[in-house]
């Protein structure tokens, strides 16, 4: 298999990550699809580590997924206290910022 | 001591006494130990300036400073010229200073001691700088004591400041004497730049080797004689003088009579030199002088006010010195100069005298004051008859030698106009004379003749014009005036004729003064309003000026403000319907990110 169908799955990944962050309600939703977005950029990191034969591909993966639990864990514990104050994880409803 | 310490010591004191009564207000405060020091200050110049009037050498002494340093010499110097003129001029300034200073003692008395001090510290400040503008060595110092001089005439018209009419007294004299002032600067610069200095005696050296440019001057000395006309009260900008009237009359006596309002006269006598060198502007200077005489005279006629008497009489007698210098004899203007100085700074004081008795300016309020201040009565007519020139008294001999320099100089007309101004002075004068010290009425009130401190300064003054003139006489005085023999007598003849009309008119009712007033109504009804000038003033003031105003008012308040309003309305319409675009929520924020990448790529692949 050449280097081609690895992008094209990342790219479908990356794409759908992207459609569930934009159209779910739900924060804790909006949180998975940055999970598969970001699973897709590793996706194609390994992909390219494998076909160019250099590791840095691999060890920028590695990172990213240890990157991706903090992160994870990080917004979960926001979505919580959000919850505890709001009562709700709604995201359209989470509108203190407006202009 | 030689000249030049002298000269400085006599610029100095009144320094130190303004410096001294300025930055120590308990001392300011304290009323009249100000006014001793004061006092003390400006008598130690008179001491030095008669000093240096009796030893000064027959050339000019000159010291000089650099200042304004710049590249191939300094652009301009301080220093102080001491010649006979200005020796002449620093006694009479000096002396009419401290006897009006002393005067000031018994005639303000009732004034609060903060007032008296502020009163002082002025008048310091004016005896100083009137001093540097005598002793000035060039241009450019001169031009800032002239415009000290002009601070302190406003500053004392305005001492009653809380008198609306003195205020605005005051800022009508600023104002009138700045728009002469404006011509006196541009000329200043405009001769710097045809000369490259603004040193009297280096341009009189260029004047007498003929390397001075003529293109041009005549214009340029017509603008510094313009800061002349504004000073020194000639037509058209004689209007300020009768009304800076409403200061104190020492005040009246010192300034605008004796030394402040002299200055323009001392300027074109200072620059005579290059003045000889435009006789055009010299011929214009002769008429404006003599026209001013005359116009001043007949405002003198009709004016109730004693004060205001004097003042167009200042005016008139400003107008001779002016055509004397005018019509080629400087040394006859100056004279009259010097000689005025003494006699109406006299009559001023003498007025001031009666006005502290009777608490009125009106001459028809006073009368028969020869009853109860026999001693103003004497000194005062000692000072009418050397203004309306009666032999032997100075007046006499100054008017006499500015008649026969006009006749000797051609400006015949003009020699007419102050011909009819003799008759006119000795008219309005004897009118103030008969109506004020004898007439029928007596005064009301309890007038009483004036303290010691008062009066002794109107004794000095009187014994001065009188032993002047007659030193004059004795020495045979005739001889300044090289004009035809019967000037002297026309002269006489036409103000005994005055003197004697005024008798009738005021004293023994022969000529009826109404009946008079009916005859020349039109003349009287034009002198009454001042000829209109005033109004003229006020209407180009209203009309052009605030029109001119208004107008660049609605430019600024509509155009300007409305374009600035305009964009910051644009600014709050625009911010405001961009806010709704920051809903606060993350996904919408998202969506433009989403956008904006595909709009990238998009563009990416088209370029």
């Amino acid at each position: 298999m050449g280097l081609q169908p690895y992008l094209i799955l990342a790219a479908c990944l990356f794409t759908i990550g992207l459609f569930g962050v934009l159209t779910r309600r739900n924060a804790i939703g909006i949180l998975l699809g940055i999970e598969l977005m970001l699973n897709a950029v590793n996706v194609n990191l390994v992909a390219f580590a494998r076909f160019t034969g250099e590791t840095a591909g691999l060890i920028f993966a590695l990172f990213t997924i240890s990157i991706t639990v903090a992160e994870v864990a990080l917004g979960l514990a926001i979505v919580i206290l959000i919850f505890r104050v709001r009562r709700t994880v709604e995201a359209d409803n989470l509108d203190l910022l407006k202009g | 001591m030689n000249a030049g310490t002298l000269a400085l010591a006599a610029l100095g004191l009144p320094f130190c006494s303004f410096v001294l009564l300025a930055v120590v207000p308990p001392l300011r405060r304290a009323g009249r130990v100000a006014g001793a020091l004061s006092i003390a200050a400006i008598g130690g110049s008179l001491l030095a300036s008669l000093v240096l009037g009796r030893t000064l050498p027959r050339e000019s002494v000159e010291l000089t400073w650099p200042w304004l340093p710049a590249e191939g010499g300094p652009m301009a110097t301080v220093g102080i010229l001491v010649d006979h003129l200005a020796a002449s001029m620093l006694v009479l300034v000096a002396l009419v200073s401290f006897l009006v200073q002393l005067y000031s003692l018994g005639y303000l008395e009732h004034e609060t001691p903060p007032a008296l001090g502020r009163y002082y510290a002025y008048h310091s400040l004016f005896a100083f700088s009137m001093l540097g503008l005598v002793l000035a060595s060039n241009f450019l110092q001169m031009f800032i004591f002239w415009e000290l001089v002009g601070l302190c005439s406003y500053l004392l018209i305005g001492f009653w400041y809380t008198k609306p009419e003195a205020a605005r007294a005051a800022v009508k004299a600023f104002w009138v004497t700045k728009a002469g002032d404006l011509g006196f600067i541009i000329g200043i610069v405009l001769l710097w730049g045809q000369a490259g200095t603004f040193q009297f005696s280096g341009l009189f050296q260029m004047a007498a080797d003929r390397t001075l440019p003529t293109a041009g001057l005549a214009l340029i000395m017509f603008l510094i004689y313009l800061g002349a006309v504004g000073k020194s009260a000639q037509f058209p900008l004689h209007v300020w003088l009768p009304d800076a009237m409403e200061g104190p009359t020492p005040v009246s006596a010192l300034i605008h009579a004796a030394t402040m309002v002299a200055a323009g006269v001392y300027l074109v006598s200072r620059v005579y030199p290059l003045f000889l060198l435009t006789p055009d502007v010299l011929a214009l200077i002769g008429w404006v002088g003599a026209f001013t005489a005359l116009l001043a005279a007949t405002l003198g006629l009709v004016q109730a006010d004693i004060k205001r008497v004097l003042a167009y009489s200042t005016v008139s007698q400003l107008g001779f010195m002016m055509a004397a210098l005018g019509a080629g004899a400087a040394a006859a203007g100056f004279f009259h100069l010097l000689t005025h100085g003494l006699f109406k700074a006299l009559l001023f004081l003498g007025a001031g005298a009666v006005i502290h008795a009777v608490g009125t300016n009106d001459i028809w309020k006073m009368g028969r004051l020869y009853r109860a201040m026999p001693q103003t009565a004497i000194v005062f007519l000692v000072g009418t008859l050397a203004l309306a020139g009666i032999w032997p008294f100075a007046g006499f001999f100054s008017k006499d030698a500015v008649l026969a320099g006009v006749w000797e100089g051609g400006l015949t007309t003009p020699f007419l106009m102050l011909a009819l101004t003799v008759f006119l002075t000795a008219l309005y004068m004897f009118r103030v004379v008969f109506v004020v010290f004898f007439g029928n009425r007596p005064a009301e009130g309890h007038p009483h003749d004036v303290p010691l401190v008062m009066s002794g300064p109107l004794w000095i003054l009187a014994i001065l014009t009188l032993g002047w003139g007659i030193s004059l006489a004795a020495s045979g005085g005739e001889e300044k005036a090289h004009g035809p023999e019967w000037i002297p007598w026309l002269a006489s003849g036409l103000a005994v004729a005055g003197i004697v009309f005024a008798w009738l008119t005021y004293q023994k009712r022969a000529v009826s003064a109404d009946a008079l007033a009916r005859t020349f109504r039109p003349l009287y009804v034009a002198a009454l309003s001042k000829f209109w000038l005033d109004d003229l003033y006020g209407g180009i003031y209203r009309g052009l000026l605030l029109g001119f105003s208004r107008l660049v008012g609605w430019v600024d308040r509509y155009l300007v403000d409305g374009l600035v309003n305009l964009a910051s309305a644009w600014t709050l319409r625009w911010g405001d319907g961009l806010r709704r675009i920051q809903t606060g929520r993350a996904q919408d924020y998202l969506y433009g990110v989403a956008f904006g990448l595909l709009l990238v790529i998009v563009w990416s692949y088209w370029r």
